[in-house]
Order: C-alpha cells, then sequence, then structure tokens
C-alpha cells in the first residue's frame, strides 16, 4: 500500500520534470531519490513522536519539528542529487531554482505527517481512557452486585442463635439440627456468591433451609406453601434473589399482623420469563407505618436492574389483604 | 417478686424462663406473644419486672410501653437493633442482647434488685428512653393509643390537631379523640416539623388541616381547622407560622 503510493508520487514528480524539460532518466533518478528521502524523513518523525509525545498544550512544537525536518531534508536533497546526477550541463541551475517548491512541498507533507500522527496518538489516548473507564465502571458494579447479594439480616442471624440457645437446654438433637441448618444456609451464601445464575432448583434448596430456620423460630404462627412448577426447575435464576423476598415477606407477614400466616411461593413460565411469585397478608390499618417496600426489596431491584438493564423485572402489588411480589427472570440462553 | 416475659419467639421465652429457675423467688405470672397481649397482663398482674422484646407484631416493644400507667421495671432483650440500642446506652437502661449467657442474665437480675432497692429510678429512666426511642428516624409516622382495653394504631396524618389536657394530652382524629400521658413538648419534638405546628402553648395542628387564620382582636388570631374548629394561635405563633407557611 505504502509502496505503490510512494511509486505512485516518484512517477508522478518523474512525468512533471520531464515535462519541465529533464531527460526521461535525470527525470527518474530526481523523482526516486527525492521521494526515497522524502519517505525516509516521514518515518523519521513518526519514530521520533512514537518515543517522545509533546503534551497538548505545545501542539507548536509539531508545526516547528516539522519546518526544522523539512529545511533539513531540502539542505540533503540539493546536495545528494548534486552529487547523484552528473549529466546534463544545465541541471544544477534547474535544481538550485526549484529548491523552493520542493522545500514547500516536503514542508506540508511532513506537516501532514505530523497532524496524522497526532491524531492517531489523540484517538489512541481516549480510546485507552475509555478502555479504563469501563473497567472501573465494571468494578464498582461487581462490587455492587457483591454487596447486594450479601445482605444477610444480622436480625435473622442472631434471633436463630438464640433459638438454638433455648434448644439447647430442652432439646439437643433439634439444637444441633439447626445448627447443621444454619451452617448449611451460610455457606450456601458464601459459596454462590461468585456465580452469575444458578438452576432454580438449587436455589429452592438453599431457600428450604431458610424456611426450615424460620419455621423452628416461628412455626407456631408461620405456615409456608412452595408451589414450584416442574418445567421451572432446571431454569436459571441469579443466585440469593428469592431469600430476601422471602425474608420480606415473613417479616412484614408476621410483624404486620398478630394472626397465623401464610407465605405462598410459586414459580410458573409466562412471556418466556421465569416467574417467581411471593405473597404474604398485610393489614391495611398498620399499613401505612410499614417501613415503604423496606430495603430489601429496592436492593433485589437494584441487583435486577444491574444485572439486565431492566427496571420492569420486579412487580409488586397489593390485592386485598395480600402483598404480591413477582419477579421475571430473563433467561439468557 | 412477679415477673412479665414479651417476646414473639416462644424459644426466645424458654431461654428466660430456664435461667429465671435458678432464681429464688421470681415468679413468671405471664408469658406474651406481642404487646397486646402485653399490656393485658400489666394491667391485670401489675408485675415488678418485665423482660421486654423491641421488635413484635404490630406494635414494638417501646410502643407498648406508652400504653403503660403503672411502668414496672423493664430489661428489654434484643437481637440486633442499633437505635434501640444506642437508646438504652443513653438512659442506662439494662438489656440483653440475644443470645445472653446465663451468666449476663444473672448480672441483670441483680442490677435490677440493688435499684428497686433505691427506688423508682427505673420509671424515669424509661420514661427518658421512650423519648429518646421515639426520636429514631422511620419511627412516628404512627401513633398508638388506648382507649380503655382496646388499642389503636393512629397514623399521624390522621391526628388533625392535640391540645394539652393536664399530664394528658388529647389527639384529634376525625371522629374521637384519644388521651395519651404525654407533654406537648414531647409531641412538638417527634412530630415531623413540616406537617405539624405548634400554635399555641397548648395546642399543636397538623398543617394540611389548615384552611384560613382570622384576625379575632386587635393583634390576636385563631386558626381555623377544615372541619371548622377554631384553634388559638399565640402572638409568636402567628409570626412563626406565617414564616412556614411563606406568607
Amino acid at each position: 500500500m505504502y509502496l505503490a503510493w510512494w511509486m505512485f508520487w516518484s512517477f508522478t514528480q518523474t512525468f512533471v520534470l520531464h515535462r519541465l524539460g529533464l531527460s526521461w532518466q535525470v527525470a527518474l533518478i530526481d523523482g526516486i531519490i527525492s521521494n526515497a528521502l522524502l519517505g525516509f524523513f516521514c518515518f523519521v518523525s513518526i519514530a521520533i513522536f512514537y518515543y517522545y509525545q509533546p503534551g497538548n498544550n505545545n501542539r507548536g512544537y509539531r508545526f516547528i519539528f516539522a519546518l526544522g525536518l523539512a529545511i533539513f531534508y531540502t539542505i540533503m536533497l540539493r546536495f545528494v542529487l548534486n552529487y547523484v546526477i552528473t549529466t546534463g550541463e544545465d541541471y544544477p541551475s534547474f535544481l538550485l531554482n526549484s529548491m523552493p517548491v520542493r522545500f514547500i512541498v516536503s514542508l506540508l507533507v511532513l506537516s501532514f505527517v505530523t497532524l496524522l500522527n497526532w491524531m492517531w496518538n489523540l484517538l489512541k489516548d481516549q480510546k485507552e481512557q475509555e478502555q479504563r473507564r469501563n473497567n472501573a465502571e465494571q468494578l464498582v458494579k461487581d462490587a455492587e452486585l457483591a454487596r447486594l447479594r450479601q445482605q444477610l439480616q444480622p436480625h435473622f442471624l442472631f434471633n436463630s442463635l438464640n433459638s438454638i440457645s433455648a434448644l439447647a437446654g430442652s432439646k439437643p438433637n433439634e439444637a444441633r439440627k439447626m445448627i447443621q441448618q444454619l451452617s448449611d444456609f451460610l455457606r450456601g451464601t458464601l459459596k454462590k456468591d461468585d456465580q452469575q445464575s444458578v438452576e432454580l432448583h438449587e436455589e429452592l434448596e438453599h431457600l428450604k433451609l431458610y424456611l426450615e430456620i424460620e419455621k423452628v423460630r416461628f412455626g407456631h404462627r408461620l405456615e409456608i406453601n412452595v408451589n414450584f412448577e416442574e418445567e421451572t426447575l432446571p431454569m436459571h435464576i441469579p443466585p440469593l434473589l428469592l431469600q430476601p423476598i422471602v425474608e420480606n415477606a415473613i417479616k412484614f407477614g408476621l410483624y404486620d399482623t398478630i394472626d397465623e400466616i401464610t407465605i405462598s411461593i410459586s414459580s410458573y413460565i409466562k412471556d418466556g420469563l421465569l416467574h417467581v411469585q411471593v405473597k404474604n397478608p398485610f393489614d391495611h390499618e398498620t399499613q401505612s407505618a410499614n417501613r415503604g417496600t423496606g430495603f430489601g426489596l429496592s436492593s433485589i431491584k437494584r441487583r435486577l436492574f444491574l444485572l439486565y438493564a431492566r427496571n420492569d423485572l420486579m412487580i409488586t402489588e397489593k390485592k386485598e389483604n395480600q402483598f404480591i411480589t413477582t419477579l421475571r427472570i430473563p433467561q439468557i440462553k | 417478686m412477679k415477673i412479665i416475659v414479651i417476646d414473639d419467639e416462644p424459644l426466645a421465652r424458654l431461654v428466660v424462663l430456664e435461667y429465671i429457675q435458678s432464681h429464688q423467688g421470681l415468679e413468671v405470672v405471664a408469658e406474651c406473644n406481642d404487646g397486646f397481649q402485653g399490656v393485658k397482663a400489666i394491667i391485670q398482674h401489675k408485675p415488678d419486672l418485665i423482660f421486654l422484646d423491641i421488635q413484635m407484631p404490630k406494635i414494638n416493644g417501646f410502643e407498648m410501653l406508652e400504653l403503660v400507667d403503672v411502668m414496672p421495671a423493664v430489661i428489654f432483650t434484643t437481637a440486633f437493633d442499633e437505635y434501640a440500642i444506642k437508646a438504652f446506652e443513653s438512659n442506662a437502661i439494662d438489656y440483653l442482647l440475644k443470645p445472653f449467657s446465663k451468666e449476663r442474665f444473672d448480672l441483670a437480675i441483680e442490677k435490677y434488685k440493688t435499684k428497686s432497692v433505691n427506688g423508682s429510678l427505673a420509671e424515669k429512666n424509661v420514661q427518658s428512653l421512650l423519648e429518646t426511642a421515639a426520636k429514631q428516624p422511620d419511627d412516628k409516622n404512627r401513633i398508638v393509643v388506648k382507649n380503655g382495653s382496646d388499642i389503636r394504631i393512629v397514623p399521624v396524618q390522621d391526628v388533625m390537631y392535640i391540645e394539652a389536657y393536664d399530664d394528658y394530652v388529647k389527639l384529634f382524629t376525625k371522629d374521637t379523640y384519644y388521651l395519651k400521658k404525654k407533654t406537648m413538648s414531647y409531641y412538638e419534638q417527634v412530630l415531623d416539623s413540616s406537617k405539624f405546628f405548634r400554635t399555641h402553648r397548648s395546642y399543636i395542628i397538623n398543617l394540611q388541616e389548615l384552611t384560613k387564620i382570622e384576625p379575632l382582636e386587635k393583634n390576636t388570631y385563631i386558626a381555623i381547622l377544615k372541619n371548622g374548629k377554631k384553634i388559638p394561635l399565640s402572638r409568636t405563633g402567628y409570626t412563626k407560622l406565617k414564616e412556614t407557611l411563606g406568607v
């Protein structure tokens, strides 16, 4: 490519020189030599800028540099041509006369090369900067996701430990069983932390551990219905997404009423999306006292947004005395 | 000595019952699942000491205590509640963090015994604790009231105005009013000052209920609520109210 371009210019110059009255032979030598020399200077200029980039605030240096190179080039060209070309008596005077033109052409070419070089570097810098920014954003996003996943409620943990403490006195076997369940639950929380998505049945196993523990604490008031459709079990869901929603439902159900409550959890497919629905009772009367949708749900919404860039994947609604949270999980092939 | 244990988790009550067994002369007269039962049991049994959980259904431990007229000594039990713990610490109230050991429990009983000899220090502490607790964020969007044995949870936006009434205040809603053993300055502090305004030494109004301000005599004004009720405005109240409303 570059060679063809270079040859094109050499022959153009040869042709122009021939028209100005030089013999073909002399014109060709002149054309090749002056263009070879100019090419060499362009290369020198690029090489120098490759190792040394003046800052943006002294852009003038680049032009002065190009000017210097052009002057140097013109002087060198004069001596080389004078030395190489000996035929033709009027050639030296022709050469001398054509020097200003040659100087201006070389200045233009070298300035152009410098400019191109500068723009190319600018683009490269911008690309690198963008890359860095993207990397930084990804890091922040990952950190935020990790933090959102890890919101284990200390309240839950300490109350569970307190239940174990109670069982240890009267029912040591049950205490041991609950320690086992709590350990498995915590281990699951840690293990799944670095995964993008898990199959729904895995998430259900994890959820069951949590529900078992809550039933020990609130068994006298808490009834839980789990109804997952068979074909949804192998579908994918981000890990540790269900448990906070169920936790929220249990908390609201238990603290909003004093009666026995039933929490229903179900899954089904609709519009090609995996749907998981959690229902809990709530009380209209004390409803105003509730702390909005609660931190639990807003952090779920944030997670879904970070993962899928969509804001419509969690729906909450109130129907009669039921608070219904529906998750819609896109399946990525 | 009579004791009541109030906690919504049966196993949490079980721990307290078990630890109490080794203490001579302490008798558990009632166990309660929630604050409603708690209030009734306290009225019925007049206990010397109660163990009280904070996070409970419907009304929390603090709200329950607001409904109690004769305050027993209280030992709070909680698993994790940053605000409550801050409130306990600033009011020198004893509290047990779940799960707690037998030794820690015995220490709390010891402390209670020495304090109860010194008189009613506990009652005063509990009152100031309730004020601290009520000032915590996201609280006070509701007021728990008692009408005979009927306990109501009143959203603050339903309160139209508050009137001083001896040692009590009357909280007026659309249909009725409730008595609460609190001071005007307490409500002035805990209610959202952008929604409630103290017009007078004896009155706080819900700004949403205000419809107009009328001159009564020279330099005196009254505020008129949507239901036609006339509320006295003190001179400073009038100036401040104009500032608040930006007129």
